[in-house]
């Protein structure tokens, strides 16, 4: 087990840039050695905020990989006065940030060729999406859920596929969310690949799920450590998963990218009945009473 | 320079280890660092059957630290057994292993179970505040701690470390209540229990309610703490709470620990124990500290 073999590295990476990109969402290219290189679609990185009392590492997805120059854009939205987003939005080209990654597993890019393909983003779901769009060469519609009309990076992914709008308000596209803007507009696919809001991926799941259709969700949750020691960030799954030996999954080690019949996007409420009710835990009818017996 | 300290005849190359429960069983941060450069690894908490944990949110951020819920979850002493402690004998580190329960029975199968492997102590964990049964129940009495550490002792043919919870009035009576029940190192602190609030979802920031708070805004607790225990226990003691560095180790030392673990600072960065080891041993450089049990406990 030599540590050389690890790709997961924790540095100090110079900004490149840094630009407002719409409300509260901001782009910033990072050159990111090592990580940049290592880096593939739908993994994250950890930025460290300098202020000794914010802890714990903000996880933010790749917008874009420049694998060739160890370069990475990460578009993020700023959550608020005083937080760590708001603190990296601040910095300016030429400091050095400290981040961790590549993080996660990415979007399986294999076995598309041939297919229809889509690509859908709710709010800060969106970034993912583009330099996923850039990696897969089939045929793609991009459906992209805004709040309104303020719909950053829609015109870069356009680049890449087709894209179909969808605002809260309407002001843009459909009236509702990427769900609605599919029926709108009669679309279908063959496999899904989504990042977005809970809401929006439980929707989608069940979607797939009626149409049998292919689908890969990327969640998000809480973290702490990022590489999947602290089990903080987990989610329940369908079966019992192989590394937890329960119905949970890491996020941030085994995720974010999963197969949306093979995790379970639950309430606290609908946790806790599940967790009380011992389904995390039971393989099978015979082990239940054999842990009864004992 | 001997950086070797003795916890009850285990002998440590150096006074670092992790704290449990925020290292898993090293695979993850093995990917990262060289865990041979570790004292010890101390495992997440063990029980005898796999442990779901709690609801999320089980992680919040607080000013100067964080708290969690976790919940113990965990993949049972079996799958332990067999697929983690063979990965953490390929090292040369020592291997505790942290063991937890819900009743007395669970703790005596599980010491039972792990002192036949190739583990070199058993850490028991009295004091984990986020489970309902079991783990506190026994760390905030007395007797209770001193019944639960005499169970364990009377099956166990490792060392046993009892890990105890800064949640009591007096630490001093919980270390001298398992010194009594026999224990051979005690380890603190646990996590300070505590409560984050959402204000704009008007909800409690982690599923569980309340959680466990640690990092450095609780070091300078731990360390009364662990000064305290010193002077009322013979047993070493295993020092930590919100360690980000060499410094705040050596300050546990000073008090009187002759082990030190880190925790949350894995999570700030990976490479923490590693700058720690290297850290105290610049320190005995540049003091002169032929041996760092010269250190222990040299603050009176």
């Amino acid at each position: 087990m030599s540590t050389s073999e690890s790709k997961k590295t924790k540095k100090p990476c110079k900004i490149l840039s840094q630009e407002c990109i719409g409300t509260d969402i901001y782009s910033m290219w990072l050159d990111a050695g090592e990580i940049g290189k290592n880096a593939v679609p739908g993994q994250f990185v950890s930025l460290y905020s300098r202020n000794g009392g914010k802890l714990l590492p903000r996880p933010i997805s790749l917008c874009e990989i420049d694998k060739a120059e160890g370069k990475l854009r990460l578009v993020y939205r700023v959550t608020g006065k005083g937080t760590g987003t708001e603190e990296f939005s601040r910095l300016h080209a030429g400091v050095p940030i400290e981040a961790m990654g590549p993080l996660g597993n990415g979007f399986p890019l294999d076995a598309v060729k041939g297919k229809k393909v889509f690509l859908m983003g709710g709010g800060i779901g969106i970034p993912p999406m583009l330099e996923l769009a850039k990696n897969l060469d089939c045929e793609k519609t991009a459906i992209l859920g805004y709040r309104n009309a303020d719909t950053f990076l829609a015109d870069e992914i356009g680049k890449y596929a087709n894209v179909v709008l969808a605002t809260e308000d309407g002001s843009v596209g459909t009236k509702g969310n990427v769900i609605d803007a599919i029926r709108a507009k009669g679309l279908k696919a063959d496999v899904i690949y989504a990042c977005g809001p809970t809401p929006m991926l439980k929707a989608l799941k069940a979607y797939a799920a009626e149409n049998g259709i292919e689908c890969w969700i990327s969640l998000e949750e809480k973290m702490a450590c990022g590489i999947g020691a602290c089990l903080g960030c987990v989610c329940h799954t369908k079966d019992i998963d192989s590394h937890s030996n329960v119905r949970n999954t890491r996020i941030c080690k085994d995720g974010p990218v999963f197969p949306a019949e093979a995790v379970e996007l639950l309430t606290v409420e609908e946790q806790r009945e599940r967790i009380a009710s011992g389904h995390q835990t039971e393989t099978c009818a015979c082990s239940r009473v054999k842990i009864k017996e004992d | 320079m001997n950086t070797k300290v003795n916890l009850a005849g285990v002998e440590l190359k150096n006074p670092v280890m992790t704290c449990s429960g925020t290292f898993g069983s090293g695979m993850e941060y093995g990917e990262m660092i060289d865990l041979n450069r570790l004292g010890a690894v101390v495992t997440k908490g063990i029980a005898n059957v796999p442990w779901p944990g709690n609801p999320t949110p089980r992680v919040a951020e607080v000013y100067g630290g964080m708290l969690n819920a976790i919940g113990l979850q965990g993949p049972g002493v079996d799958v332990f057994m067999e697929r983690d402690i063979p990965f953490l004998k390929q090292y040369d580190t020592k291997i505790i292993a942290n063991v937890c329960g819900k009743t007395k029975e669970d703790y005596v199968d599980v010491v039972e179970r792990l002192s036949e492997t190739d583990v070199d102590m058993l850490e028991i964990n009295i004091s984990c505040p986020n489970v309902k049964a079991g783990g506190i129940a026994f760390g905030q009495k007395a007797d209770a701690a001193e019944d639960i550490t005499k169970a364990v002792k009377r099956v166990s043919k490792k060392p046993i470390i009892m890990k105890l919870s800064p949640n009591v009035t007096d630490i001093t009576e919980m270390a001298k209540a398992v010194e009594a029940g026999g224990a051979d190192v005690v380890s603190l602190i646990n996590t300070l229990t505590a409560m984050k609030i959402d204000i704009h979802k008007r909800t409690f920031a982690l599923a569980n309610k309340t959680g466990g708070m640690s990092g450095p805004a609780v070091k300078p607790v731990a360390v009364r703490m662990v000064y305290q225990v010193a002077n009322a226990v013979k047993i070493p003691i295993i020092g930590m709470g919100g360690i980000m560095n060499a410094e705040d180790a050596l300050e546990f030392i000073l008090a009187g620990a002759t082990a030190v673990a880190v925790g949350t600072g894995n999570f700030i960065d990976p490479y923490t124990t590693v700058n720690v080891v290297k850290g105290i041993e610049e320190y005995m450089e540049r003091y002169h500290v032929e041996d760092i049990n010269e250190l222990i406990g040299a603050v009176k």
